[in-house]
């Protein structure tokens, strides 16, 4: 690799892209070989869910009442929605492209009604077209500034941004129109990124307290916050408890379970997260911290290991078989956990980090950065995430470790 | 509430066309495959009968002449401004990152514009819908070979209509393709340069030990004084160079003989520091063509790497193959042919003997160390 930098970088770019697309269409179809079951009741696939599921029932109606009117703004909507929920209860991007299909009357419709701008910023939010999704959230506003969700995805889309004052004002449309735990918990998101981590956690804990019949999913998306704030200073039996409390809600969400997977890992519990993650694969974000806990497990568990690594591996590829390039922060977690010996993945880890933290900018990128940054002994590449870091205030345990060890590097 | 959720693996179809290289008869044919996820026929047809979460093989079997329909009614093959007629045959099972998938065998039977004409097809046009209705975010990856050469594409709802040239990736113009990749790779690629010209220096010398009664003038490199000897001695050192990359990049291109990349590297940067060596101070004169032959099989797993980089085309593994190294070895000799007239006509010069063949040996000596100490630890030193 040393003598690709006496290439013309553009020529070495359009090689490499051309040499990529032929390694990716050969792998997709080289290592395919279909067969003939041998019986009518082998079972060949598991669907996410039995058609008797409460969640799979409730989105049959919805899409049967979607399909008897398809123009109809409200059946539209409400099946939109579901699906977004169900993307965030299982993280199976499939439901993404159902809840387009719901909106298509009005996808390509540069001034549809508001309620369609709040969720095709939804959608847009998770291609990571976080500009169209703002524009959306604005104009939906400026025809309806009633709209709660739009200020809470507002307010969401600028902390990803780092964009404190804008996240902060949108929590402020956001509070008078929600219920106080939602208000609270907005600000003290923000605040847990800008230097007022010991206030933001106090003051959430006791908007939990003070609403115990908060709405599930609201209960549930407070406690993810709590418990982040608590992990971030270091309060790492608060952090546990909150992360307990938000699972014991009983809602399934891949955010949280990710979270609290990622806490374990941090914490030297790596059974834990198996057990924890269980049958849950399916989810990429999910499947990755199997495999670094399989890792951490040591030698007894590294054939499990490398296979869950092939699986990641066979998805990152399929990801950029599609042209899809929102797996970077994964992909680069994933090489530097399981390909650490191979000097080119540790290469290939920081640019990915890095072009992930231009795009994104919360605390799980900036340590990314670092780490890879770390792991490649290249103090300049961490700039961006140090920057970050002083600019924000933000007080977090581990990125302050990080920074002082990046800051050691010659 | 408001958590911006991660993307994992959405929806894809994989189809794979191919176009034979003669086609015979009235109809050009295409034959594929195009497999489809079960997921995604459960989403649009409902495959799961009992709704037990599971759909059995049993289940899909009693659907196939549905499936077939529905597929076949979502994509339009269009070869030469004619739509072609699409059959799918007898279905079977596959298993993808993502799941099982229904693999639909497919015949593309084409009508030749006029009778007269046997030319080959110029042009195939794609029409793909599959589940833009339903998912707006499922693409198709297609795979289409045609005249030797493999193309990617993705389709879907984002560019419903593609169109691709039929018979511009013919052998020929694969096999000048890599050549010229050949060509391209050892001028830019320094280190080969650098190893055959630490060679090829001396060539026009004559290293001159001290004579018996006069020991105390040291052994000193002086011009040759004819042509020829020097001409051999080239021909004989580029000859085994060739030789022995030639065997080591067909063995490691072939899949026969694997090397890690960074003990081959780091060998390749050793052969230069070891020939610019001994320009300064000979330690086998006569036999440089026996090292560039050694190290050429060193050499010619570093050329494998930048051909596997450069991805090979399947079916035409021997095409690239042939025509990379026939590129290596026609930008080797352009080099030797600019140099050997050169070197001959300055080799009496002080500016040759001295300053080119000297300190442009330290130069290389110091140059390659370096090298090899970044590839040996891994490390950046030089900017290039």
């Amino acid at each position: 690799m040393h003598r690709t930098s006496v290439f013309n970088l553009s020529t070495c770019v359009s090689l490499a892209k051309a040499a990529l697309v032929l390694i990716l269409a050969s792998y997709a179809f080289v290592h395919a070989a279909p067969f003939t079951p041998g019986a009518d009741g082998q079972v060949l696939e598991r669907l996410p869910a039995r058609a008797t599921d409460p969640r799979a029932r409730d989105l049959a109606r919805l899409r049967e009442a979607w399909r008897a009117q398809p123009q109809n703004l409200d059946s539209a909507l409400r099946l939109a929605r579901a699906y977004y929920d169900a993307v965030a209860a299982e993280g199976d991007p499939r439901y993404i492209g159902y809840a387009q299909a719901a909106l298509q009357p009005w996808w390509n419709d540069p001034a549809p009604p508001p309620g369609v701008r709040v969720q095709r910023a939804v959608l847009r939010q998770f291609d990571h077209q976080f500009e169209a999704a703002l524009a959306d959230l604005d104009a939906a506003l400026q025809a309806d500034s009633e709209l709660a969700d739009a200020w809470a995805w507002r307010a969401a889309i600028h902390l990803v941004r780092a964009d404190y004052a804008q996240a902060r004002r949108s929590c402020e449309g956001l509070a008078s129109r929600a219920p106080r735990l939602i208000g609270v918990a907005c600000t003290a998101q923000v605040d847990a990124v800008t230097g007022r981590a010991a206030a933001a956690a106090s003051s959430l804990q006791a908007a939990l307290e003070a609403q115990t019949d908060a709405d599930p999913a609201q209960r549930l998306w407070a406690l993810t916050r709590l418990a982040e704030t608590h992990e971030r200073i270091g309060a790492w039996a608060a952090a546990e408890a909150a992360f307990r409390d938000g699972l014991a809600v009983g809602r399934d969400d891949v955010y949280l379970l990710a979270a609290y997977a990622d806490f374990l890992l941090d914490r030297g519990r790596p059974a834990e997260v198996q057990l924890l993650l269980k049958d849950r694969g399916r989810a990429d974000v999910l499947l990755l911290r199997q495999a670094l806990a399989a890792r951490a497990l040591g030698a007894p568990n590294a054939p499990q290991a490398a296979a869950l690594g092939r699986e990641l591996d066979a998805r990152f590829a399929a990801a950029r078989a599609r042209g899809d390039t929102t797996h970077q922060k994964e992909e680069a977690r994933y090489l530097l956990g399981l390909r650490a010996h191979e000097p080119a993945s540790l290469q290939a880890a920081l640019t990915l980090a890095g072009s992930n933290f231009a795009e994104q900018r919360e605390p799980a990128d900036a340590r990314l950065l670092l780490e890879a940054a770390l792991a490649a002994r290249d103090r300049s590449a961490a700039e961006p995430a140090l920057k970050w870091m002083a600019e924000s205030r933000i007080e977090s345990v581990a990125l302050a470790g990080l920074a002082s060890r990046v800051k050691g590097l010659r | 509430m408001a958590t911006p959720v991660h993307a994992h693996k959405p929806s894809d179809s994989y189809l794979s066309l191919s176009m034979p290289d003669a086609p015979t008869g009235a109809t050009a044919t295409l034959t594929g495959r195009w497999d489809i996820a079960l997921r995604d026929l459960d989403f649009a047809l409902g495959l799961d009968a009992d709704g037990d979460g599971q759909i059995t093989w049993g289940e899909l079997r009693a659907r196939h002449a549905e499936i077939a329909a529905y597929a076949q009614a979502r994509l339009t093959v269009r070869v030469d401004d004619a739509d072609c007629a699409l059959a799918v045959g007898t279905q079977q099972v596959d298993e993808h990152t993502d799941g099982a998938y229904s693999v639909l065998p497919l015949s593309v039977q084409c009508p030749q514009p006029s009778a007269a004409t046997a030319a080959s097809p110029r042009k195939l046009e794609l029409e793909y819908r599959l589940f833009a209705d339903i998912d707006p975010q499922h693409r198709g990856l297609l795979n289409l070979s045609a005249s030797g050469g493999t193309r990617a594409a993705v389709l879907g709802p984002q560019a419903p209509r593609q169109s691709f040239a039929l018979g511009q990736t013919g052998q020929w113009q694969q096999f000048v393709d890599y050549a010229r990749e050949g060509v391209w790779h050892i001028w830019v690629g320094f280190d080969h340069i650098l190893f055959l010209l630490s060679l090829l220096l001396p060539a026009v010398l004559v290293w001159q030990t001290a004579p018996a009664g006069k020991r105390r003038q040291p052994a000193r490199w002086t011009g040759i004084p004819r042509f020829a000897p020097a001409f051999w001695d080239v021909l004989r050192i580029v000859t085994s160079f060739t030789v022995a990359h030639s065997i080591t990049l067909s063995l490691a291109t072939l899949g026969v003989v694997e090397l890690p990349s960074r003990l081959v590297e780091s060998a390749i940067a050793a052969s230069v520091v070891l020939a610019a060596l001994n320009n300064i101070r000979p330690l086998f004169l006569g036999r440089r063509w026996m090292v560039a032959f050694l190290f050429g099989l060193i050499h010619g797993f570093g050329f494998a790497t930048v051909l596997a980089d450069l991805g090979l085309p399947q079916g035409a593994l021997v095409v690239a193959l042939l025509g990379f190294n026939l590129g290596v070895e026609g930008g080797q000799l352009a080099i030797v042919a600019l140099f050997l007239p050169l070197a001959y006509l300055l080799r009496h010069t002080v500016f040759y003997r001295r300053l080119v063949m000297v300190g442009g040996s330290w130069l290389i000596v110091a140059l390659a160390s370096g090298w090899l100490a970044e590839r040996l630890f891994n490390l950046k030193l030089l900017p290039f």
